[in-house]
């Protein structure tokens, strides 16, 4: 693990203890590192305890064994440490119904106590760059999927977080507004350097996004890893492409 | 309904019924004053004694401070169990113990009629005032303490994992998800419970109070006057709506980010 490291699992476990049933093992010795301003894929079959991996990450789940530390820090132990550090992007937009638009992306501001107005003109200007401008005062039934899923991915951004998680952000919406949407989650977290986790069942949105991949087998533990170097050649990438559909077929065949 | 407005016929839908309840309340007063033709004024008055008694109440400050002090009554005991209430449902939310020892004594007061509290207060307590209180708040605290309860624990887990996720103090949790989640619970209590704490509240006076509606009921019954009866029953009814409407004021502004659909159910 290097000295950089901005996000550690060190040798993980999670087991979940069931009442009346056999307990269930989320994860089983996961060890990974991503550095500061890398944006890591995560990738795998549902059940495999990406999601688990997730809220161990954002601190809110304690790991059975092993230890998981985001910039050295225990997210669990020490929750409140990592107030306006950690963003998450959730598979569906989780916007407050009785909060308007702009009051939804100032939730995290006003969390940590940036004041009204302050808070409000940032908000604002978030929903403009994300093209809901005319749009601040809408309560989100008003909104369609997307434009929600833009006021979600508005709400992370604001609090200008050192860590971005993203939990399969796009996959309730249609093509095109996931492909839209896609694009300028690239180009924010590009402009903002933030260490990013990201979720997907998608192995074409894997090979378009991150620059490194995990490829999760059940319980979570890394069946394969590849870089994703952007100058990388078709053929390798195909290359990549093909192993993990090897991965993923030989986990399922499992 | 054909060639009507969408949205006009929802209002007309459920909510809005003004002019079915005018005419059912002019319906029933004519029945009454026909009655009033054929049986003595002790027992149908005709609406015009009626009318001045209701009038002679609100002429003179004795009768108004009378029903002045119901209503006071009646709203401090409804606080006084919404917080109790609102209270007991959250440490119920909080800890399944205290659920498991609380629950049972709320499920068992709310089969102890009003009546057998007005009976053990009486015995219990000086205080006239505090008799009543007590009273209403014993009677109305189980709805409360299960409608807030339930309000909180239909609070969305993903919404609380959102808000988790940008580490909120406890008492900011509070107020941006825990407080707006149980209002529309909190409003369904407060509407429910003013009917009751209005029928116990008199009930009480009746048997406890040197003042009050209840007392001047229970006048009306010992003078044979069934118009001042009917009057003070009146006065009692239009505190009772007056404060429904102001409640559903408050609720349609309260949960003004709801979506209306064009098309009641």
């Amino acid at each position: 693990m290097s000295a950089a490291s901005e996000i550690v699992f060190d040798h993980v476990g999670k087991i979940f203890e069931r009442a009346g049933e056999p307990e269930l093992e989320a994860i089983r010795d996961l060890s990974f590192s991503v550095k500061r301003g890398e944006l890591v894929i995560i990738l795998g079959k549902t059940g495999c305890g990406k999601s688990t991996t997730f809220n161990l990450l954002s601190g809110l789940l304690r790991p059975s064994s092993g230890s998981v530390r985001v910039q050295g820090h225990d997210p669990f132990a020490e929750f409140e440490w990592f107030r306006g550090k950690i963003s998450i992007v959730f598979q569906n937009d989780r916007l407050m119904p009785w909060r308007t638009a702009i009051e939804n992306v100032a939730l995290g501001l006003e969390l940590n106590k940036m004041p009204r107005t302050e808070r409000l003109d940032l908000a604002e200007s978030w929903l403009k760059r994300l093209g809901l401008d005319g749009h601040a005062k809408d309560y989100p039934h008003a909104l369609s999927g997307g434009m929600r899923q833009r006021v979600s991915i508005a709400r992370a951004f604001a609090v200008r977080p050192d860590i971005l998680l993203c939990d399969e952000p796009f996959s309730a919406l249609d093509e095109v507004t996931g492909n839209a949407l896609r694009s300028e989650l690239v180009e924010l977290l590009r402009e903002t350097q933030a260490t990013s986790i990201f979720i997907t069942h998608s192995i074409e949105e894997a090979l378009r996004l991150g620059s490194r991949v995990l490829v999760f087998e059940r319980p979570a533990r890394i069946a394969y890893e590849a870089s994703l170097d952007p100058s990388m050649n078709q053929a390798t990438r195909e290359g990549v492409r093909a192993d993990i559909l090897r991965v993923l077929a030989g986990e399922l065949a499992a | 309904m054909r060639g009507r407005p969408a949205a006009r016929r929802l209002r007309l839908g459920f909510t809005d019924f003004r002019i079915e309840g005018a005419v059912a309340v002019v319906g029933l007063a004519i029945i009454w004053q026909i009655a009033s033709y054929f049986f003595p004024p002790f027992l149908f008055p005709p609406l015009p004694a009626i009318a001045t008694r209701f009038a002679d109440i609100f002429a003179a400050t004795g009768p108004i401070g009378d029903a002045a002090a119901t209503f006071a009554r009646i709203l401090a005991g409804l606080a006084g169990a919404f917080l109790l209430g609102a209270l007991l449902a959250f440490l119920m939310g909080r800890s399944e113990r205290f659920y498991r020892y609380a629950f049972p004594l709320l499920n068992f007061d709310q089969g102890i009629p009003a009546l057998s509290w007005v009976v053990i207060s009486i015995i219990w307590f000086k205080g006239i005032e505090f008799r009543i209180f007590f009273i209403i708040v014993m009677t109305t605290l189980p709805a409360f303490s299960f409608q807030v309860l339930d309000a909180y624990r239909s609070m969305s887990k993903d919404l609380l994992e959102m808000t988790l996720s940008f580490r909120p103090r406890k008492l900011d949790l509070l107020r941006v998800l825990v407080l707006p989640t149980v209002v529309p619970g909190i409003l369904t209590a407060w509407k429910v419970n003013l009917g009751n704490a209005s029928r116990v509240a008199v009930v009480a006076e009746l048997v406890g109070a040197t003042g009050g509606i209840g007392y001047e009921l229970l006048q009306q019954q010992q003078l044979f006057d069934m118009a001042g009866a009917i009057a003070w029953t009146l006065v009692l009814v239009c505190f009772v709506l007056v404060v429904q409407r102001l409640l559903t004021l408050l609720e349609t502004w309260m949960l003004r980010y709801r979506p209306a659909s064009e098309r009641s159910l």
